[in-house]
């Protein structure tokens, strides 16, 4: 059993999904009666989706072009 | 002394080209990918659109250094990391101790303070906008944000990551973790102040 200090400690190596299965079980057994934690996780679940979806520049088609032609073969 | 005879050669040569053009192709496949890491490595877009090109016009001179079967995506990322570290980017101080003294529920915390409880059903780009996030990507020093790049957008497991960066396994999951923490001040500062 561990309390929400216990649990901010694992929600990083959880998501991360390097923690050993007793320590999955004590996160998740915290997570099922603590709403906050719960709330905080999917927070944290949802914001690395988020980093990854805001930072996700497509590559402008000039620069595409470019590279093209910096082929040797051709 | 090579004892071949003119056809082998022939052969020979017949056979680098059609390697070397299956390079080129595999190589511009990954382009996408390696210019979103090297967008978020250096300031400004017309900074990493030159490195990608740099890196680009190296791969394909050395194209023969590739060991075929291994992983390209990080082959090309190595030589990016290499150029943008002979650009001699200005070495940056690490955030002292006491700026990361925030815990892993930080941001979570400021924003429920400031815009009252995140629901499970809510989603972040309720409270973070697209720019924030990007202004706190690039306020992260450099070290921490070139493994939250490579893991966490360029989704390069901990072992490529620390073959691309010449770092120990170790160090990326502690700058992994420091860094997302700074991340998270620098998000919290941007949103809340």
């Amino acid at each position: 059993m561990c309390d929400c200090a216990e649990c901010e400690q694992l929600l990083q190596p959880y998501l991360d999904r390097v923690l050993t299965e007793a320590e999955v079980l004590e996160a998740e057994e915290h997570l099922d009666h603590c709403s906050y934690c719960r709330r905080a996780y999917r927070f944290e679940e949802e914001l690395r989706m988020y980093v990854r979806r805001a930072a996700s520049e497509p590559m402008p088609l000039e620069l595409k072009q470019k590279l093209a032609q910096l082929r040797i073969s051709l | 002394m090579s004892e071949t005879t003119p056809e082998t050669d022939a052969r020979r040569i017949a056979r680098e080209a059609r390697d070397r053009v299956r390079f080129e192709e595999e190589a511009l496949e990954l382009a996408d990918q390696v210019y979103r890491v090297a967008r978020h490595m250096v300031k400004t877009r017309e900074e990493a659109e030159d490195l990608v090109q740099e890196t680009y016009a190296r791969a394909f001179r050395s194209w023969q250094q590739f060991r075929p079967g291994t992983n390209l995506r990080a082959w090309l990322l190595r030589i990016l990391t290499n150029l943008n570290i002979d650009r001699g980017r200005k070495l940056q101080r690490t955030p002292d101790s006491q700026s990361l003294e925030a815990g892993d529920y930080y941001l979570f915390e400021r924003l429920e303070d400031a815009g009252g409880e995140i629901t499970e059903e809510e989603r972040v780009d309720e409270r973070l906008s697209q720019d924030s996030i990007v202004e706190a990507l690039s306020a992260v020093p450099h070290d921490f944000r070139d493994v939250i790049v490579l893991v966490d957008i360029g989704d390069f497991s901990y072992a490529e990551a620390a073959q691309i960066l010449d770092i120990p396994v170790g160090t990326v999951m502690s700058r992994l973790h420091r860094g997302r923490r700074i991340l998270k001040k620098q998000l919290a500062e941007e949103a809340v102040g």
